[in-house]
């Protein structure tokens, strides 16, 4: 078939739009990674950006249980639990206060997951652990220290 | 594909407790090669989405404060011995994996 030049660089473009349409597609897996949210560098400030509130928002509620180590030796690998005892919680998301960015993680909790994550964290110094819950809209937290000897957020 | 993900998905009564293993480098952007002194560039994995039998059942979204080669542990209702779960990654490179596991009876 001869293609004239015109219909040439026609399909050539339909086929590059295509092409690029399917890297959108792709991308689109992340397009909701909170970047600003990670970029922050303190909890106030990624707690904002991811959340839309400030500390002073959070309720204080003893049915989260957080189960992390007193004392570690090694920053770079920080084990930790959260088990959030609340109806209807909708994420988790975890903070270590004084990391070069303080939002590790954040967890999506669809209806029928139970409200638990366990994962390993870096942690620079140390700090507070600070776990936020979302429940039915509001939001709940509580934290503890993690005294680190040596930093791994390096 | 999937060489990079090990799954344990066990079934006890009504609750799946999934596990799971992931090779990646998680880096920081902060740290610098002892060799040549120079920093080596932040990669790491942002998103993690596990589904069951198709349907979204966990979605985590990391920075690079997450441990190098990072463990992850949920609990999801409804999963039967012999379900397919499938988990797949993608990190800040656009590099991706994916691995499909069955549900196993708890030891």
């Amino acid at each position: 078939m001869y293609l004239s030049r015109r219909l040439f660089i026609k399909v050539g473009l339909g086929a590059l739009a295509a092409f690029m349409a399917g890297f959108g597609i792709l991308r689109g897996l992340r397009s909701d990674w909170p970047k600003a949210a990670f970029n922050a560098h303190d909890v106030d400030a990624a707690l904002q950006a991811l959340l839309g509130v400030t500390l002073n928002d959070l309720t204080l509620s003893d049915k989260i249980k957080l189960t992390i180590p007193k004392v570690v030796e090694n920053g770079a690998i920080v084990p930790l639990s959260v088990d959030a005892g609340l109806e209807g919680v909708e994420s988790i998301s975890l903070f270590a206060a004084k990391n070069p960015h303080a939002l590790t993680s954040s967890y999506m909790i669809p209806a029928g997951t139970l409200p638990y994550v366990a994962t390993r964290i870096k942690m620079e110094k140390t700090a507070d652990v600070i776990v936020v819950v979302k429940a039915n809209g509001k939001f709940y937290s509580t934290s503890k220290r993690v005294k680190v000897a040596v930093g791994g957020c390096a | 594909m999937g060489d990079s993900i090990r799954i344990l998905a066990e079934v006890q009564g009504d609750v799946t407790e999934f596990r799971t293993l992931i090779r990646h480098p998680m880096e920081t952007g902060l740290r610098k090669d002892e060799k040549t002194g120079k920093e080596v560039p932040a990669h790491f994995i942002q998103e993690v989405i596990v589904e069951h039998n198709g349907k979204q059942v966990f979605k985590a979204l990391w920075s690079s404060g997450i441990s190098a080669n990072p463990y992850l542990s949920f609990k999801f209702k409804g999963g039967k011995i012999g379900d397919g779960v499938k988990l797949s990654w993608v990190d800040n490179k656009d590099q991706s994996d994916f691995l499909i596991a069955k549900l196993v009876k708890a030891d």
